[in-house]
């Protein structure tokens, strides 16, 4: 059993639902990413995904695409979070899961990235511009690999792609909570109620809900439909807004401590 | 050749869908809709037919460039007449088709994304013709070097939405057509303007382009009787060469591509993607890049705002992989020149994207027979172009 799937278990058995926030791996550098991760996890997060920043991030909104750039500017590239992968698994156990975008995993090499992730102590993948339909390789190489394959369900996925994105995810399946890009918190309200239902007519395999859920008020009413609450944006407006300053690990810690506890509040 | 790509939109190792989530069950319905308006002969077919007729102007003139040919004392030179079709270039062959069917599937709004503002200017074009509101996404830098384009579409009802995100143009102008797309996706109809991005955009607007192809072909037969031995055309993304390529595919025909050598091709300002690249995914294809070692996108760099782009056409790389199709490129300077050459020479302005493709026609003419037959296509007219050229140009304003 890996890491992901052990976490899942673990808070099932405790009724408790996963909090994972998000984070651009290297903004503002890869030092306070490292500190960021171990604050996040000391306030409440049950996994944490890191950004593999790109240059043309298409399903994302200002606010991440604003701190991939912050972080293209310091020169982060795979081969240094790798390097940060292997530092953090140094000091914890937390699952791990990056989130990014093709072009720099297929550059790296599908079947030497997998390896070379996995061999550090990386947990999960998710690729947002990357449907099952492609990622045959990708998916033979992090099975064989024990590295799980996260794949996205959105408000217009037909029962047909329901059953394809549950059958090819390991982990969990992302659930997008509106049609659109990331940190979109004027996106009307979809009726995510009915696209869990169908997802779960057809899997037993958790499900996290993520895309503008920018509040404690909203992580709870998501925690409430879901298996896990991912937020992204607002987590990375505070690192915008705090970035050199010293209070940053403090006020993200604390905001971050609010939506863990919004979210596993009864 | 012809059968490609296969079902799931890929050329060899090139093409598929690599895009979000949320975009897949819209491209899934694209593709049914687009392939049953394909079969449509009498409805969908006809009335595209006649819009590219009467309204278009098509079919266009294919010129025998006698001054041209004269002058360059090799080959003999045809101009495929693309400049003279409505609003000024071959963009409109596809905005007519992809309009249409936007109409036909319902949808409610019309966004695109162009670089020199021909795309952009022929969308509007049609989505005014066809009655639907149409919002493009323009790069700054394009619209400070595109100005007579942004007034037309605007003049046409288009609202343009300046993009200043990277390097203000064509790429960042595709990226955020491709965020309003995932984030409007019920309502909204995109109008890609080249043979780029996922299936099956390369294939449609691939089909759209080849009434160039297939009108050269039946015009030139008409003409000499025989087959052209060289075609020739700019690439960007790639939509005016590959519609005129693809009808000769299986022909014993050399089929030419030029690309942006901007400053040259050592100096890393250039949009030279097939002659420089390396195979990677951007816009919802594996095609050639333009990208650094860590798979991040180069900024690229040329006079032609159209041609000024780091992808390609997922079926363009299939082609030079294949050795089927020949890929050069011209510098900035160099179409520059051609730019003047053509206007003086034949009375005709070309697109600084088309000058590319007349400044390769100076290198290799000279060199062949003169029963030897070359086809250019002029994609575009350059009107757009006079107010940058005289910017660029050593001689002051044109």
């Amino acid at each position: 059993m890996n890491r992901l799937e052990a976490k899942f278990k673990k808070l099932k058995s405790e009724g408790k639902k996963a909090f994972i926030p998000f984070i651009t791996a290297g903004d503002p550098n890869l030092e306070v990413t490292k500190s960021l991760v171990l604050e996040l996890e000391k306030r409440g997060a049950d996994m944490v995904e890191l950004g593999v920043p790109f240059s043309d991030p298409i399903a994302d909104g200002p606010v991440i695409q604003k701190s991939s750039q912050r972080a293209l500017k310091k020169r982060i590239s795979l081969l240094k979070i790798l390097e940060l992968v292997r530092q953090l698994r140094q000091k914890t156990t937390i699952p791990l899961v990056l989130m990014g975008y093709y072009n720099p995993i297929f550059k790296f090499g599908e079947a030497e990235f997998v390896k070379r992730f996995s061999q550090v102590g990386l947990d999960g993948l998710i690729v947002a511009d990357l449907p099952p339909e492609e990622a045959n390789d990708l998916k033979k190489e992090a099975d064989k690999n024990n590295l799980d394959t996260i794949f996205l369900l959105t408000p217009v996925s037909s029962e047909e792609r329901i059953k394809l994105v549950s059958a090819s995810s390991t982990g969990f399946i992302y659930c997008v909570s509106y049609t659109g890009i990331t940190g979109d918190a004027r996106k009307g309200e979809e009726d995510l109620k009915e696209l869990i239902g169908k997802i779960r007519m057809l899997t037993s395999k958790p499900i996290g809900i993520g895309f503008g859920i920018s509040s404690p008020q909203a992580a709870k009413k998501a925690a409430s439909l879901a298996d896990a609450v991912i937020v992204g944006s607002a987590i990375v407006k505070r690192i915008e807004k705090y970035r050199g300053n010293k209070n940053l690990l403090r006020e993200v810690g604390t905001f971050a401590e609010r939506l863990a506890r919004a979210i596993n509040v009864n | 050749m012809n059968y490609l790509p296969d079902k799931k939109g890929h050329f060899g190792q090139f093409g598929g869908k690599f895009v979000p989530e949320t975009v897949m069950p819209a491209l899934q319905e694209l593709e049914e809709a687009y392939l049953q308006a394909k079969e449509d002969k009498n409805g969908f077919q006809a009335e595209l037919q006649l819009y590219l007729s009467d309204y278009a102007g098509r079919p266009t003139p294919l010129y025998f460039a006698e001054r041209l040919t004269h002058n360059l004392k090799g080959a003999k030179v045809y101009l495929k007449r693309e400049d003279l079709a409505h609003t000024g270039a071959h963009k409109i062959n596809n905005t007519l088709g992809q309009v249409l069917l936007a109409k036909k599937m319902g949808k409610t709004r019309i966004i695109a994304e162009t670089g020199a503002g021909q795309h952009g200017v022929a969308t509007a074009t049609a989505a005014a013709v066809l009655g639907l509101p149409c919002q493009v996404y323009m790069g700054d830098e394009d619209i400070r070097r595109q100005k007579l384009n942004v007034s037309r579409m605007k003049l046409l009802g288009a609202e343009v939405i300046p993009v200043s995100s990277g390097s203000c143009t064509l790429k960042e102008a595709i990226n955020e057509a491709m965020r309003d797309w995932v984030t409007n996706i019920r309502s909204t109809y995109y109008v890609l303007g080249s043979v780029v991005g996922p299936h099956p955009y390369p294939m449609m607007v691939r089909d759209f382009q080849s009434v160039i192809g297939k009108e050269t072909r039946q015009q030139i037969l008409a003409k000499e009787k025989k087959l052209p031995g060289y075609l020739l055309a700019c690439v960007g993304g790639g939509s005016n060469s590959l519609g005129l390529f693809y009808p000769f595919l299986e022909d014993e025909v050399e089929l030419i591509g030029i690309e942006a050598g901007g400053l040259g091709l050592s100096t890393y300002r250039h949009g030279a993607t097939l002659a420089r690249g390396s195979i990677g995914v951007l816009h919802g294809s594996k095609s050639y890049l333009l990208q650094d070692r860590n798979g991040q996108i180069l900024f690229t760099h040329s006079v032609a705002p159209g041609l000024d782009y780091p992808g390609v056409g997922p079926e363009h790389s299939y082609l030079k992989e294949s050795g089927r199709a020949k890929y050069y490129t011209v510098t900035d300077s160099q179409a520059l020149e051609a730019f003047r050459w053509l206007s003086e020479i034949e009375g005709i302005i070309p697109a600084l994207e088309s000058a590319h493709a007349i400044a390769y026609l100076k290198k290799l003419a000279p060199g062949l027979k003169r029963d030897d037959i070359v086809i250019v296509n002029l994609s575009g007219r350059g009107d757009k172009d006079l107010e940058e050229v005289g910017n660029e140009s050593p001689r002051g304003k044109v």
